[in-house]
Formats: structure tokens, sequence, C-alpha cells
């Protein structure tokens, strides 16, 4: 009787088990799909591209769509941009987390609850869009690299998982032991706290190039001249509003003729150049994430 | 006893005195961005005048929530806040849990590792790159979605990037795409801290796989689960202006217009300033009610709560 029933149920797991592998085998190949598709595509021939012949590999591979995006030089001036932006932003958005994360880290700092109601009040409530940007406006950013790099830079989310590493791996004694040697609060900081910390400061600087990288939004409200654009304001030119100008191109008409046939193409070619380089770190993101996502999910 | 608290703090204020220029940096940025902006508020209340600035402007009380609450976008913007946000969380979250609860079961670490690796890739994808690929993905003409059209033989296909009725699924289920993989995560690691010895007791007391899901696996996951839950809620009224922006085109207007899109024409692109103040308090303080009522009615019907 018993092991009947044990049988019985073994059948229904192994169906179960046999759902579970096929609906993941279709979650991978839609997720993928997409992806696959949009290189593929950048390495087939534009009239492959234009007449659908591209369904999973390349069709006529050519770099004609690489090309494309060599001569474009707003891409370029944007790929400079960004660059700038997410090393310069990184940097001081991690400094500054590190700064605030610290002090309210020590359970004895005099002030430690009010800078903690303080920063949670800054999360979740905020005087919208027009009064941030009055903001910025008048301390005259508008439209230089510091409204890139400065307005966001400190985010309440990233302190409390910076809050939450130090509790919980700096011991206390370690902090007694150089009181009582003499150590100053900064030096402790410095030659001690920071270089135990190494994996939670990648996690925040890899949270903080991610974002500074991906987004277009401050760039959208605060600058207005193009040659400050970053990479994604001038994708979302080529992408989204659909419009590529060759005028700051110098072009025989020849070659103009050959740029719009390839316009089609340079879309995919440039979705597969901006992300590269968060390719290139992806290795690292998925070590750094993971951590960063576990320490982040415990109450602060 | 104050005396003595006084005479303390002095004493630590003066002996940690660099702890306090650490931390003044920071601060100083966090009054500068998110509590200066606070003062803006008042344009809310008032007829903004950029001659006399925020201080100078006249007060007009009411007026400028009153338009709002009379102005023909009124309802349609909140509709489709609402709309889009519980749409997402209804199908967002329980995409996360499932891919986590099924990611679990798989014994073969290398399959679990290409699907993980995979599912969690879109999530780096920017924004502009995501609606850029579904521009060209689902355009009629040239992309997949002409092309298996055409295949099928069909002589006018949808343009789902335009029609206002598939715009809240589309939002929706590329989101789902994008984000599902990453969300996956922190369930999983919740899962992991699982003590085997629940699971062994469980097939000795001969439950099958679905039933060690609802009795062992849920549970475990449920204080993360109520955490997330908490923290959307939150932003049910502020749905991410980037996307939204990205994808709104003339002729899905009507569904894809949001309270954060609404606000930044008004504003920024208009120069009503005081207007769009007062639209964007509005969404703060019913943001704001809503996180509070559902960390309450958390901390009241089970033992976890954000705060």
């Amino acid at each position: 009787m018993r092991s009947h029933t044990l049988i019985k149920e073994s059948m229904g797991d192994r169906i179960m088990m046999a759902v579970i592998y096929t609906v993941l085998t279709v979650v991978l190949i839609a997720v993928a799909y997409p992806l696959i598709y949009i290189v593929s595509s950048s390495f087939s021939s534009s009239s492959a591209v234009m007449s659908g012949r591209v369904w999973l590999f390349p069709v006529e591979p050519t770099l004609y769509g690489y090309e494309a995006v060599f001569q474009y030089p707003q891409i370029w001036s944007g790929y400079l941009n960004s660059i700038l932006y997410t090393g310069l932003g990184s940097v001081i958005s991690v400094t500054l987390t590190v700064m605030m994360a610290y002090p309210i880290s020590n359970t004895t700092f005099v002030g430690r609850r009010i800078l903690v109601w303080a920063l949670l009040f800054a999360m979740l409530f905020s005087g919208g869009l027009i009064p941030f940007y009055l903001v910025v406006r008048s301390l005259h950013m508008l439209d230089t690299i510091w409204a890139m790099v400065l307005p966001g830079a400190l985010s309440v989310f990233s302190v409390i998982v910076a809050k939450t590493f130090f509790q919980t791996t700096i011991p206390g004694d370690l902090y007694e032991a150089a009181q009582l040697d003499g150590c100053s609060d900064g030096r402790f900081l410095v030659s001690v706290v920071v270089p135990l910390s190494k994996p939670v400061l990648a996690v925040l600087f890899l949270w903080s190039a991610v974002g500074q990288w991906n987004s277009y939004f401050n760039a959208l409200i605060f600058l207005n001249g193009e040659e400050k654009y970053p990479l994604q304001l001038v994708l979302r030119e080529i992408l989204v509003l659909n419009s590529v100008s060759t005028a700051s191109m110098s072009l025989s008409a020849e070659q103009l003729k050959q740029f719009e046939d390839m316009k089609n193409l340079l879309k995919y070619s440039v979705i597969v150049i901006a992300s590269v380089p968060i390719l290139m770190l992806y290795p690292f993101i998925q070590k750094y994430f993971v951590k960063g996502v576990m320490v982040g999910s415990i109450k602060a | 006893m104050t005396v003595r608290m006084t005479a303390y703090w002095k004493k630590y204020i003066l002996r940690h005195w660099q702890l306090y220029l650490i931390v003044a940096v920071p601060v100083a940025f966090l009054i500068t961005f998110n509590y200066v902006p606070l003062v803006g508020i008042q344009l809310a209340f008032k007829e903004f005048n950029p001659i006399q600035g925020i201080w100078g402007s006249p007060w007009v009380g009411g007026k400028q929530f009153a338009m709002f609450f009379e102005s023909p976008f009124f309802w349609p913007v909140i509709k489709n806040t609402l709309l889009l946000s519980v749409y997402s969380l209804l199908v967002g979250t329980p995409a996360a849990i499932l891919l986590a609860l099924a990611l679990n079961e798989v014994k073969s670490q290398r399959f679990k590792k290409v699907v993980q690796m995979f599912t969690y890739a879109p999530y780096f994808i920017s924004t502009v790159v995501l609606v850029g690929m579904l521009n060209i993905i689902l355009s009629p003409t040239i992309g997949i979605y002409g092309q298996l059209t055409e295949l099928l033989g069909i002589a006018d296909p949808m343009d789902i990037l335009g029609d206002p009725k598939a715009f809240s699924s589309l939002y929706v289920w590329s989101a789902v795409w994008q984000e599902t993989g990453y969300g996956a995560i922190i369930y999983l690691a919740a899962l992991s801290g699982v003590n085997p010895e629940l699971y062994e007791a469980a097939k000795i007391d001969g439950a099958s796989r679905v039933q060690k899901m609802v009795h062992i696996d849920l549970p475990t996951i449920r204080p993360t689960i109520i955490i997330l839950l908490i923290m959307s809620i939150g932003g049910l009224l502020s749905v991410g202006f980037e996307k939204v922006f990205l994808l709104q085109n003339m002729l899905n207007l009507s569904t894809s217009e949001v309270i954060s899109t609404y606000v930044y024409k008004i504003g920024l692109v208009h120069m009503n300033y005081s207007f769009a103040v007062a639209v964007g308090l509005f969404n703060s303080i019913i943001g704001f009610i809503l996180i509070f009522s559902a960390n309450l009615l958390a901390r009241r019907f089970s033992e976890s709560s954000l705060f």
C-alpha cells in the first residue's frame, strides 16, 4: 500500500519535473532569441535585413553596419561623454556613499538616528521633478558636466547596503583597539575600513556605473548642447526618434546614398556597440550583483 | 540626566570631530538635492512668476489642484498610471517568484547556470536600447514581427507600437522579459537558506514536489515577497518615466500618458511650473500614503514589514 503511493507520487513528481524543464527551456529561448536576432542582424547585409531573410544566424555576413557606426561622429562623442560621466559619476557616488554610511554604521555615533530617518524620509518623499530641476538650475549646473554627476550621486539604497555591510563585517573590537592605539576616525576609515570593504565597494561601483551608463533622463532635462550628449541620448535619436542626421558628415553624393541604405543596419550595430561595455563587465556584475542584492535584502 | 546627556554629547562630538567632518559632505548633498527641493513645493500653492521667483510669487491657495482635478486629463492620467502599475505588479512579482521556484528544483547545475545567465542579462540593457529593440523587432515592415506576419499571410498586421489597446501589455511584458531574471535572484537567495532537513522530512512524509513548494518554499520567501510588495505599492503612482516616455507616440497617447510624463510636459516643456508642481505633489502624497498603509497592513497581518 505504502510503496504503491510512493510510486504514484514519484510519477507525479516526474511529470512536474518535466513541466519545469520544458517551461525553463521555453523561457530561455524567449529571452535569448531577441538578443541573438539583433546580433545576427547587425552582422548581416543591409538587403538581407530589409527583405526579412534573417531569422537566426547572420545572412551574407558583412561589417557594413559597423562601418556606418564608425562614420557617425555623434556616436563617438556620445561614447566619450558617457565614459566621462560614468567614470567621474561612479567615483563621486561611491565616495559619498561610504562617507555617509560609515559614521551611521557606528551604533555609538551621536546623531545616528536623525541621519537614518533623514535618509529614509528622502527615499520615501520627494519634491518632484520641477523643484528638483529648479534647484539644479539655480546652482547654475544646467548644460554642464556637474548636472550629470552630482544631483543623483547619493543613493539612499546604496547607503543602506554599505551601512549593513560595515555593521556586519567590521568587528567592533577592531575599532576599539584602533582607538586605544590613538588611531583617528578618518585614518581608521581610510586604512582599515576601506581595504576590508572591497567587495561592497565593487558592488556599489558597478551599480553606479551601470546606472550612469544606461541613464538618459538627467541628460534629457539638464543638457542642451548636443556635443555634451551621453551615448543614450544619441541612441534615443537614432533608435526611437528615428532621426539619423548626416549633416555633420562629409560625404560625397554616392556615399550619402550608401549611408541611407545602411541606416536600418546602423540601428542593429549601434545596439550591439552600446551594450558592449556592460557585457565586458558582465562576469564581475554577475558575481558581485548577486552578493549585493543579498546584502541589500537584509532588513535595514 | 539631561545635563549628563549633553555633557556626553559634547565630549563625543569633540572627540570624534573627524566623523562629523566626513558625514558633513554627503549630508550637504542630501540637503541640497533632497531637502532644498521640498522648499519648491510651495509653488503648488502659488502662481509662479519668473521675475518674482519662488518666494515672491503670489499665493493662490488650492487653485492649481482644483485645475488638475477638473482638467479633462485628470481621470485618463490617473487611470493609465494605476493600470500600468497594478498590471506590472500582478504579472511581474509572480513571474519572478515562479522562475525562482522552478530554478530551485533544477538539479543540473549547468542548466540552471545557463538559464540564469541568459535571463539575468537583459536587466543590463538600457531602457533606450530596449525600446529601440522593440521598435525594430515589432515593426510591421522590418524586423521579425513583420517577417512572421508575412509568412503567416496576414495582410494587415496590427501595429503593436501604435495601438492604444496594446500599450499596457507591451509595457508590462517587455518588463517581464527584461527584469524577471534579476527579480528571481533575491528569491533564490532566500530559498538557499531553507534547512535541508525540512525537505528530508517532507520526503519521508510523502510530500509531492508541489506540496513541498507550497508548504516549505513559499513560507520561506514570504517575508521577502512582502517587503518587495510594500516597496512596489509605494511606487504605484510613480510608474517609471523613462520607459513610458520612450514608448509613447501620438497614436498610443490616450493610454500611455501617465502622471510622470504629464508633469514633464506641463512643467518642463510648457514651463507651467506651478501646475506641474501641484500634480507632482499630489503624486508624492498618494505614494507616501500608499506605502505607509501597505506597511501597516503588513505589520498587522504578518510578522514582516519594511519599517
